[in-house]
């Protein structure tokens, strides 16, 4: 058993600390009050790599894997979550399926531009009666022949408005598979696409969520991903993946919570000593600590797993569901450190709150995480 | 063309630096390391150099340094240096500038070079000194602390500003030249991820003294280190405290006068 990472992978992290240091935590306050991330800041990481970390060099990628994802994530997540959210949308899920799935035509026409971050991708699954009940699309894909016509609607999407290619989960209508869920391809400019509402929200504000609107929208027969009403299998497999690096942005913003308050601790003085030498705060930091231990130790496990061709479906949904809901408690501690100043927008902290929420609920809620291990271990032939 | 950049490893800035127990080292565990800064300035413009340039211009890194030295060298690879020599020995140990001069400008000869690039100085040990005897080594010329470098389109000569105090000298210098560089001459590029896994497949000569025709370390020159101090602890600080701010102020300016005697 090895337990280190590699020369490469060692590389990867100095140089995106380097350039969270640099050009992203500067400017992680105002994503936030501006809603938005830079258009310069997107191009300056897809001129990196960052933006097809995991995927192969062939299809555009700098072939880092899971685990080189993860690393990236967890530097990213120190920093600023919206950004990390833009990250995931579009690479680990907005793409992944299209790697998994694709046609090699697929591949050469979507997933070499997103790779490259010339593109940027999206995943469309949720809509308003299907959120955590998410294989139950309501929106309708009808075959007509060279092309399916699409019609409905999605919600709460990440990157929706900005996005060019969106993994989309459609009901079949009519033909073999009346009633059946199918993945397609869909481009923005297709006619009958159309960007609805943009969600005001609690944190990662400078993630965009939004509203699609499909009216009369065709998409063509060549855009289907994987086989027709077998969409389950790439909602499952690709989820695999987005929670992961969910469990790694996680991560970062859990170690940079830490390294936030025992700094404050070390300088802030209350009944004559610093905060530091108080037990009762020495206690909140043992907690922050061994959580972030439990963290990263099951979340680079798992990344290995999968990149070993392992099936992680029970695994990814322990790290989705501990590091989400450890980030919460830790952020929870790290303002309570800085007191007062903790609720004030003068500290990153506050922002760091706000961010952390979101992580219990989307890519699957905590209980939906609690059913999938679950079902996971109750089919379980070996425990 | 062919372009030298030197690097070497030093510990990152941000690391709190602690003296070994012999008073002749730094306590290395637990403190990362890095590239020079100043010499990411050289590695860049040794790189925008070549891409201007264009042909069979190549960037070579050389760096004197121990065999941990391997990991900044990649990273300097990832950067985009096409290749490097490695000169590492048990016998340069804690070496001088005097010594690692003699070994580098034996290395560097041996690859032939048109231009070197490095850092203005070390961020550790702050001697700014190699690239001086470096170049009294080599017999070319030198110029320090540059914070603009053009080349004419001859190749023939490099014209430079050098920073100096409350300004800027321009110089002109025939290659081949030694150039250290300064803050402000460019912005080293990040490594990028492609850059990061090609960085491997690039060559590492690895070069110990004898390989480099030496029997022993070269002579360290005239001067020698004795023993590493700790930073002199600062003076006391003592606050002074009042109801009213005005009254603070009247006693502080009390202190200083009768306490510290500076005004
Ligand atoms: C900021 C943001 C970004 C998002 N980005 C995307 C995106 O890019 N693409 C996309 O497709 N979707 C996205 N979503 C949607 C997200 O995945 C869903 O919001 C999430 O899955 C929960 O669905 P819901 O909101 O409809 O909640 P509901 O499904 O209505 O759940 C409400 C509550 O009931 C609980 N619950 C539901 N069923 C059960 C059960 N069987 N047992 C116990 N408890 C249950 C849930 O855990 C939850 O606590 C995003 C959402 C947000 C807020
Ligand atoms: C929005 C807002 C409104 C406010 N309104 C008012 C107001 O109207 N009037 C007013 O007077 N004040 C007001 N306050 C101030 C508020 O009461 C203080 O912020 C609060 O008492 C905490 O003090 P502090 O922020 O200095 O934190 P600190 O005292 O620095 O505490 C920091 C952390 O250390 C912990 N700690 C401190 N001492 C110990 C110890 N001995 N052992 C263990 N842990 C310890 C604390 O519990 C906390 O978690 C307000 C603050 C805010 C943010």
């Amino acid at each position: 058993m090895e337990w280190t990472f590699t020369e490469e992978q060692q590389m990867l992290k100095d140089m995106v600390k380097k350039f969270v240091d640099n050009e992203l935590r500067p400017v992680a306050a105002k994503i936030d009050e501006e809603k938005k991330i830079p258009k310069e800041l997107i191009a300056q990481m897809a001129e990196l790599g960052f933006l097809g970390i995991a995927f192969p060099p062939e299809y555009g990628g700098a072939g880092m894997g899971e685990t080189g994802y993860c690393i990236m994530q967890t530097e990213i997540g120190r920093a600023c979550a919206s950004t990390a959210t833009f990250i995931g949308a579009h690479q680990s899920i907005g793409s992944s399926g299209i790697y998994m799935f694709g046609t090699e035509e697929q591949k050469q026409k979507y997933l070499v531009p997103l790779a490259e971050g010339k593109k940027i991708g999206a995943y469309a699954l949720t809509e308003t009666s299907a959120g955590s009940d998410a294989y139950k699309p309501q929106t309708t894909a009808e075959d007509k022949g060279d092309h399916y016509l699409v019609n409905g609607g999605k919600i709460f999407i990440t990157n929706g408005s900005f996005a060019d290619i969106f993994t989309t989960f459609v009901k079949m209508v009519g033909g073999p598979n009346d009633g059946k869920m199918s993945v397609l391809i869909v481009e923005k400019d297709y006619e009958g696409f159309k960007v609805g509402k943009i969600e005001e929200k609690m944190g990662i504000r400078g993630s965009e969520t939004s509203e699609l609107i499909f009216e009369d929208m065709k998409v063509p027969k060549e855009n289907l991903l994987g086989r027709e009403g077998r969409g389950l299998l790439v909602g499952m497999k690709v989820l695999n993946t987005g929670r992961l690096g969910l469990g790694a942005a996680a991560l970062g913003a859990a170690q940079e919570s830490l390294k936030l308050s025992t700094a404050y601790a070390k300088e802030r003085v209350q009944f004559g000593k610093k905060l530091s030498q108080h037990q009762g705060i020495q206690w909140m930091l043992a907690n922050m600590s061994m959580e972030i231990f439990n963290m990263e130790s099951i979340l680079y496990r798992t990344a290995w797993m999968y990149d070993q061709g392992q099936n992680v479906t029970r695994e990814s949904s322990i790290v989705k569901l501990y590091c989400s809901e450890a980030l919460d408690r830790i952020v929870d501690d790290a303002l309570q450190i800085f007191g007062g100043y903790g609720f004030t927008c003068e500290f990153p902290i506050e922002r760091m709150y706000r961010d952390s929420r979101i992580n219990r609920i989307f890519e699957g809620t905590s209980e939906i995480q609690k059913m999938i291990i679950a079902r996971d271990v109750l089919h379980a032939r070996d425990l | 063309m062919k372009i030298i950049v030197l690097l070497k490893r030093v510990p990152d800035t941000e690391a709190k630096i602690l003296i070994n127990q012999d008073g002749n080292g730094i306590r290395e565990d637990g403190v990362k390391f890095i590239i020079n800064t100043y010499d990411e300035y050289g590695i860049e413009e040794g790189l925008r150099l070549k891409e201007k340039v264009g042909g069979d211009s190549k960037v070579t890194a050389v760096c004197a340094g121990p065999e941990e030295s391997t990991e900044v060298i990649r990273t300097a690879l990832a950067m985009g240096v096409d290749d490097a020599v490695h000169i590492c020995d048990p016998a340069l140990a804690k070496p001088s500038p005097f010594t690692i001069a003699e070994v580098l400008a034996k290395a560097i000869s041996e690859e032939g070079f048109d231009i070197i690039f490095c850092g203005k100085q070390g961020i550790d040990d702050d001697m700014a000194q190699t690239q001086s005897i470096l170049a009294e080594k080599l017999d070319i010329p030198q110029v320090n602390n540059a914070t603009v470098f053009e080349l004419a389109d001859d190749l023939s000569k490099a014209v430079l500003n050098r920073r100096i105090e409350g300004g800027d000298e321009k110089v002109e210098a025939s290659l081949p030249v030694i150039i250290s560089c300064e803050k402000g001459l460019n912005d080293p590029r990040y490594a990028s991820l492609p850059g990061i896994m090609k960085a491997k497949k690039k060559e590492i000569r690895v070069k110990n003294l004898a390989d480099l025709g030496f029997n022993e370390a070269p002579s360290s020159g005239r001067s020698r280190v004795l023993k590493w101090l700790p930073m002199p602890k600062g003076g006391e600080c003592k606050m002074v405290e009042a109801e009213e701010t005005v009254d603070a102020v009247k006693e502080l300016a009390r202190l200083l006068r009768e306490e510290a005697k500076v005004v």
